[in-house]
């Protein structure tokens, strides 16, 4: 079973993020990693190949210059190969232009299913993966906390308001997952030295026969009009706890009535 | 641009349009003349009267969609009605499990890009404007569609007070699913409720949620006694989702739960950005952690600095001697 795995390369998020003041974009200089989100995806991709007897996982992440670190991170876990797309036209895509990106690049890979995280870390749009599907005319199941495969089909546990539901689907389909799904493995010193020499195919936009009109800030619907400060909101009464301080919390909730 | 009509997904648990669908109706009249709903499943006919009351005139219909996601059949029926031109000039959702995946389904469909994590609404000359919490909600970008056909915006609970308008029940028309081929195979086979007694957690007026710094899993079910005491809902930080103590469904913060009570109580958390998000906006905040300069603390009314281990079990104990 062939798995493809969506996953993004962000800035570190214990870096302070800025926007461009400029372009109103997030600031992705500096070396990128590996969305923590996808490392679920990566691990769950891995498990199910491993569990199906064979097939290769392929990565697919679209990133500015070239970008390959977290592309690594996640070969050194496993992964047999990776195709990026790269292109300086791809610089401010909003949620629906990297969807069309990463749908062509899957449709290279003939996936029998995809994985993406429920939302990346910087971004947390959280619609790519559907759009994906949309574009790609394969059935969806979000939020997965539970995935299995069983022939051609897969089964997942979806959670829900309520609970959760199990939902089947055919193959091919897309999945997202949740974090804590599985416990991702760290790369083994032999993992990170394979790596290295691990194929990643980079493509460009044109190379998927998308032009500037559809993906990029040249196919930007959506336009921000201003970034301002948040109203803050204050530190008020500390106390440190002496053996009472639970009865100060009593008084606390007295006050507002809640007792 | 002016916006004539807003239609809202309005989506239906336990017999009832939930409260962030009510919500997003009732900012929807002070945008737009029109306000219309789009619902699915057998019983829109029985919450015609209470999308009415909020505002609503008429209700598309998608109908029983039997064992489907909602996601492609629903978005299917909402972009069949765009291109037979009769669709609104902006469409919400409320940042739900399906909602996120119609909203994403509708936006592939119609070519139309989606804002997501909204946080408010307005509107200017140019038509709808969105606002976005950025950065763990200290800034605020606000942001507009450009180019043609609906504007699609994703928003949070608890963004806007749902009120009634006291309007007459809504109008229930038909909204077709056209074909949506093998885009439409996943199937729910089973469902299964996680049993949760007290009140829902984002409509609580009482939130008590752990963290941590509680230590172990067990450790969880003091929060859920305090919680119980107080009539809220116990809460948790992604921390302890992530490491299995408790479900998702119970996660506060960014990608959780937004909520909005009276009281939150924060027992072991440190207060990260992406939790912060999700329950600065309580009216009285309490925080319990034994490290001084805990993040949360810069947000709590009252801070306890002190162990979790300590305080919170007398804090049971007094409530329980309260009876
Ligand atoms: C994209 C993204 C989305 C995220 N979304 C969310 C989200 O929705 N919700 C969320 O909560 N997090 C979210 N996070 C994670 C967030 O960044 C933090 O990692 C998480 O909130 C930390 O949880 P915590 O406070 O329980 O744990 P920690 O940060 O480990 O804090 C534990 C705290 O407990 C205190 N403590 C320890 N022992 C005791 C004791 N005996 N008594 C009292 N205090 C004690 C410590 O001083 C510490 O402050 C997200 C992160 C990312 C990257
Ligand atoms: N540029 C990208 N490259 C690869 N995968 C991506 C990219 N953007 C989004 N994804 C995938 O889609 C998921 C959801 O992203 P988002 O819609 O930004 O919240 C991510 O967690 C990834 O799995």
């Amino acid at each position: 079973m062939n798995v493809v795995v969506c996953v993004k390369q962000i800035p570190d998020p214990a870096a302070p993020a800025a926007l461009d003041p400029g372009t109103h974009n997030l600031v992705r200089s500096g070396k990128l990693i590996l969305d923590d989100s996808d490392a679920y995806g990566v691990e769950m991709a891995l498990q199910l190949a491993d569990a199906a007897g064979g097939g290769e996982v392929t990565l697919v992440s679209m990133a500015p210059n070239g970008e390959t670190s977290g592309l690594r991170t996640a070969l050194a876990m496993g992964a047999a190969k990776a195709i990026l797309v790269s292109d300086d036209s791809l610089a401010g895509s909003d949620a629906l232009s990297t969807a069309k990106v990463l749908a062509a690049a899957i449709r290279r890979a003939e996936p029998d299913l995809v994985i993406a995280a429920t939302e990346s870390t910087d971004g947390y749009t959280g619609t790519t993966p559907v759009q994906v599907a949309e574009l790609l005319g394969l059935p969806s199941v979000t939020f997965a906390k539970k995935v299995e495969v069983d022939g051609q089909t897969v089964k997942v546990e979806r959670q829900t308001e309520a609970g959760y539901d199990e939902v089947t689907s055919p193959l091919p389909a897309v999945v997202t997952v949740t974090a804590g799904v599985v416990e991702p493995r760290y790369p083994s010193f032999k993992g990170i030295m394979a790596a290295k020499s691990k194929p990643v195919d980079t493509l460009t936009a044109a190379d998927l026969g998308l032009d500037g009109s559809q993906v990029g800030a040249g196919g930007a619907r959506q336009q921000i009009i201003s970034v301002v400060e948040a109203e803050a909101r204050s530190a008020g009464e500390v106390v440190v706890d002496e053996g009472d301080a639970h009865e100060r919390v009593i008084q606390f909730l007295e006050q507002l009535k809640i007792l | 641009m002016s916006i004539e009509t807003i239609w809202v997904l309005a989506e239906v648990a336990d017999g009832k349009p939930i409260t962030t669908s009510l919500e997003l109706i009732t900012q929807a009249r002070s945008l737009a003349g029109t306000v219309e709903a789009v619902a699915w499943g057998p019983g829109t006919a029985d919450v015609a009267g209470t999308l009415g009351e909020h505002g609503v005139t008429t209700v598309h219909d998608v109908g029983d969609i039997g064992d489907a996601l909602p996601g492609v059949p629903v978005a299917s029926a909402v972009a069949a009605a765009v291109a037979a031109g009769k669709g609104p000039d902006a469409i919400l959702f409320p940042a739900t499990y399906d909602g996120r995946d119609i909203a994403g389904r509708l936006s592939a469909k119609l070519d139309r890009p989606v804002l997501t994590n909204v946080v408010g609404l307005s509107a200017d000359d140019g038509g709808l404007v969105s606002q976005h919490a950025i950065f763990g909600g200290t800034q605020v970008v606000t942001a507009r569609f450009t180019g043609e056909g609906p504007g699609i915006f994703v928003v949070r609970a608890k963004s806007f007070a749902a009120e009634p308008s006291g309007g007459a029940a809504a109008a229930v028309v038909p909204l077709a699913v056209d074909d949506t081929g093998a885009t439409n195979t996943a199937v729910v086979v089973a469902r299964h409720v996680e049993e949760r007694s007290g009140p829902k957690l984002d409509e609580a007026d009482v939130v008590v949620s752990g963290g941590r710094g509680l230590g172990e899993k067990d450790s969880y079910a003091m929060i859920e006694e305090l919680a119980g005491l107080l009539k809220g809902a116990p809460g948790a930080s992604r921390a302890i989702v992530d490491a299995g103590w408790v479900p998702y469904a119970y996660q506060v913060g960014q990608t959780g739960k937004t909520v909005k009570p009276t009281v939150y109580l924060a027992c072991g958390i440190s207060g990260a950005t992406q939790h912060l998000v999700g329950m600065k906006n309580a009216k009285n905040i309490i925080a319990i952690n034994k490290d001084q300069d805990a993040p949360i603390f810069t947000v709590a009314d009252l801070g306890i600095v002190g162990d979790v281990h300590k305080v919170v079990p007398k804090l049971i104990e007094a409530l329980k001697a309260r009876g």
